[in-house]
């Protein structure tokens, strides 16, 4: 029924209960049921009760109905969303640590603007970069830095919203920051 | 009111409805326990954790009332595991409550500490480790809610030490429950139940086939209904017995590696199967690419993750089925149709198959005791009774199935999905404490029987009169038989001819102990069985290498089914020749 040659990468982004346990739910489900998963990022939300996972998974349309089924079916999971075919914005972001040896320091300073990307650390043979962007643009650097000897990558998971004024947490979120603006005029 | 921890779990399981709790003291627990003491709690302390789960599910099953259990922590609670998995997979509402070591210790190696609610993470439908004392009423809320809500399922509440001996204030038992990344899909869609009703109305070769859901829903009303309006010929998973009245015309028997041959072809040449609650496991479904091939798919079930999990489904119906069933039912009462006029072709082709392969076995006079013949001699004997029924796992389990033909829902009680052997007589202690005054039956196998039977005692010290049947045949039957079938009859570590004496052992725990070995015995001895109040244990020394037929062998398509007597194709030889 399934084939992973017609895998593809998805963007899901989740509303989870933020408290003790949850992840640990989530990590479980998809070690149990053997998932492909390329990158996991949470965070609290603006209700501070809820956190937020955006999870890159591979899966053909099959594999993906169970996934979203399966999240469902965690009782503190209170939303998913595959935002892979809904327009939408994603990101990451990824710190490099690169050979900086003094010839090459231009060109690297140069790629690292081209990318609109900053240097956050300079030792006297290395610079660390910052750049954020899709996976492609994150792609393209990494390969134009490898010739310089790249000595270390932190890159983060993707992180995803979708375009318009449309929100998955609609109620939770708008219900809160409306009350914290209240909350801020009044003070 | 400030009441502490474990006044405030016991008054919140009294606001629950709870008066029966199976389970075992501990040192975390122990406080739970003394307030226990001063509440009109039943409680059954049975000899090993793993039984008093068994004994929840056989409770919940039986009378569909949410079973509870409480153990203490460490050992208590892993003991629980096997249990606990075995309700996820056959869909039982259970709450077990496990004792813990103070907050303060946890994750420290503490005396008697294990990981629980990591550890039971992947077996329970959810878990709670309660942090706050006030917490606890609402816990114990959403512990029972989601259990019974939904697809039934087992919920932990892990309970440490410090959390039931600390004080809050108790404002009350909460009256409603919102958790909000859980609301079950009841009602099914309505588009979606006309084009299952269309699909029905033009089917050549339908057949229903109903699973654990039907029970689960209590619908075995709605379904036996949808039988009647569409005149479908109906099978029922192993899960499902009772779901149809076994003397029903459109009764096909069950399906499955070892249903009937008739049930097993219809899902082989049908055009619509009408699949009620049932999930397509693998001993349903045979080899997944062969399964369906021809035929359109309705699925109705209450966990969307059943959809589409194993097999493509042309209408999904997510809801819970007595409601979607009463749907379908008004829609379909709606179609003019000569529904049976329609079907005489498909009646012809089943009732051929019913005629040419029948379940059947040959019990000679007095001779050796044949399983089968015990089993329907035992039907024969206590079937104006409706009784309830449990079995173990292995060739007597699929034998019961077979051939105690149970007419009513909520009398069926066996491990499915999990096939936990050890199943039978705990099952059975539950159901009978739910139903001091009804005749349980436990049928059992010997390998069965020996994994849980220290709990004999328990029956005796509760007077709980479930009466044992086990079928003896000094093998780990179901193994022999794949070793015979598939390994060239080299038999490994399948031989129970060293045993105890089931009769005295009986006697020694309390109980009444009785035997069988002529088939001459076995109506008498019934009998008397039934007749003799208190629990009884009867030993049914049966032929020692009866195989149970029809058989689909595991990974083989349904149509490849091996009825009584036929050879075993060479490739499906696994051993080492």
């Amino acid at each position: 029924m399934t084939d992973p040659k017609h895998y593809r990468k998805h963007t899901l982004s989740l509303l989870v209960e933020n408290h003790q346990g949850v992840l640990a739910k989530i990590a479980s489900l998809i070690a149990a049921k053997g998932y492909n998963i390329d990158s996991l990022s949470v965070a609290e939300t603006l209700d501070e009760s809820i956190s937020r996972m955006t999870m890159s998974v591979r899966g053909d349309e099959w594999v993906m109905e169970q996934v979203v089924k399966q999240f469902h079916r965690i009782i503190d999971v209170i939303k998913v969303v595959d935002l892979t075919d809904e327009p939408h914005v994603n990101r990451e972001m990824i710190f490099i640590r690169v050979n900086a040896e003094p010839a090459n320091r231009a060109e690297i300073l140069r790629i690292t603007e081209i990318f609109r990307g900053r240097i956050v650390d300079v030792t006297p043979m290395t610079y660390t970069l910052e750049i954020t962007g899709e996976s492609g643009k994150i792609e393209a650097v990494l390969e134009l830095l490898q010739p310089f000897g790249v000595q270390e990558i932190v890159r983060s998971g993707t992180l995803a919203i979708a375009r318009g004024s449309k929100t998955i947490t609609k109620r939770d979120e708008t219900k809160l920051r409306l009350a914290s603006r209240k909350q801020a005029v009044a003070e | 009111m400030r009441l502490t921890g474990s006044e405030i779990f016991m008054k919140s399981l009294q606001a629950e409805g709870v008066h029966t709790v199976f389970g075992h003291p501990g040192g975390a627990i122990l406080h739970g326990y003394d307030v226990m003491l001063d509440f009109p709690l039943r409680h059954i302390l049975c000899r090993h954790e793993q039984v008093a789960i068994h004994a929840v599910e056989g409770y919940y099953k039986a009378s569909g009332k949410t079973g509870t259990a409480i153990v203490t922590s460490g050992p208590g609670a892993t003991n629980t595991v096997t249990g606990l998995t075995d309700a996820l997979m056959d869909s039982m509402a259970i709450v077990v409550f496990t004792g813990q070591v103070p907050t303060a210790v946890m994750g420290c190696d503490a005396f008697q500490e294990a990981d629980v609610v990591g550890t039971t993470r992947t077996c329970t439908k959810h878990n709670f480790l309660a942090l706050k004392t006030e917490d606890l009423p609402r816990i114990v809320k959403e512990a029972y809610y989601i259990a019974r809500s939904g697809r039934p399922g087992p919920v932990l509440v892990d309970l440490p030490k410090d959390i039931i001996m600390g004080r809050a204030e108790f404002k009350g038992y909460p009256e409603e429950v919102s958790i909000r990344g859980y609301n079950p899909s009841v009602n099914g869609h309505p588009g979606q139940i006309r084009k299952a009703a269309e699909l029905i109305a033009s089917a050549q070769r339908p057949v229903i086939y109903g699973g654990g859901g039907i029970i689960h829903a209590d619908a075995s009303a709605e379904f036996t209904e949808l039988v009647n309006i569409t005149q479908i010929p109906t099978t029922l998973t192993l899960m499902g017995l009772g779901g149809l009245d076994t003397s029903h015309p459109l009764w096909l028997g069950m399906l499955g590696m070892h249903g009937t041959y008739a049930a097993n072809m219809c899902m082989v040449n049908t055009d619509l199967m009408i699949a009620i609650g049932p999930r397509f496991d693998d001993r349903v479904t045979g080899k997944l690419s062969e399964f369906g091939k021809n035929a359109k798919i309705i699925h109705v079930d209450i966990d969307p993750t059943s959809i589409r999990k194993n097999v493509h489904v042309d209408v999904p119906i997510v809801g819970d089925v007595k409601r979607v069933l009463i749907q379908l039912n008004a829609e379909l009462r709606k179609i003019k149709r000569d529904w049976r006029s329609d079907l005489e072709e498909w009646y012809g082709q089943i009732a051929e198959w019913q005629r040419a392969h029948p379940l059947r076995y040959h019990q000679t006079a007095e001779g050796a005791i044949k399983p089968q013949y015990a089993i329907e001699e035992l039907f024969r004997v206590t079937e104006e009774h409706d009784p309830i029924v449990s079995t173990g796992v292995g060739q007597h389990q699929m034998w019961a199935a077979q051939y105690y033909r149970s007419h009513n829902p909520r009398r069926w009680i066996t491990s499915g999905g999990l096939g936990t052997m050890g199943f039978g007589f705990p099952a059975a202690l539950g159901a009978q404490a739910a139903f001091p005054d009804k005749l349980v039956i436990d049928i059992d196998g010997d390998g069965s029987f020996q994994m849980t039977m220290q709990d004999l005692i328990t029956c005796a010290q509760y007077d709980l009169p479930v009466k044992i049947f086990i079928m003896n045949n000094r093998y780990l039957g179901m193994v022999r038989q794949w070793q015979e079938l598939f390994y060239g009859r080299r038999y490994s570590q399948v031989d129970l001819e060293v045993q105890p004496d089931f009769v005295k052992l009986a006697e020694a725990c309390g109980c009444v102990g009785l035997r069988a070995e002529r088939s001459g015995d076995v109506k008498p001895i019934i009998e008397k069985a039934i007749s003799t109040p208190g629990p009884v244990v009867v030993d049914v020394v049966c032929e020692r290498e009866e195989n149970c037929f029809p058989m689909i062998p595991a990974g083989s398509a349904i149509k490849d089914i091996i009825d009584h007597g036929e050879p075993i194709p060479e490739k499906l030889f696994q051993g080492w020749r």
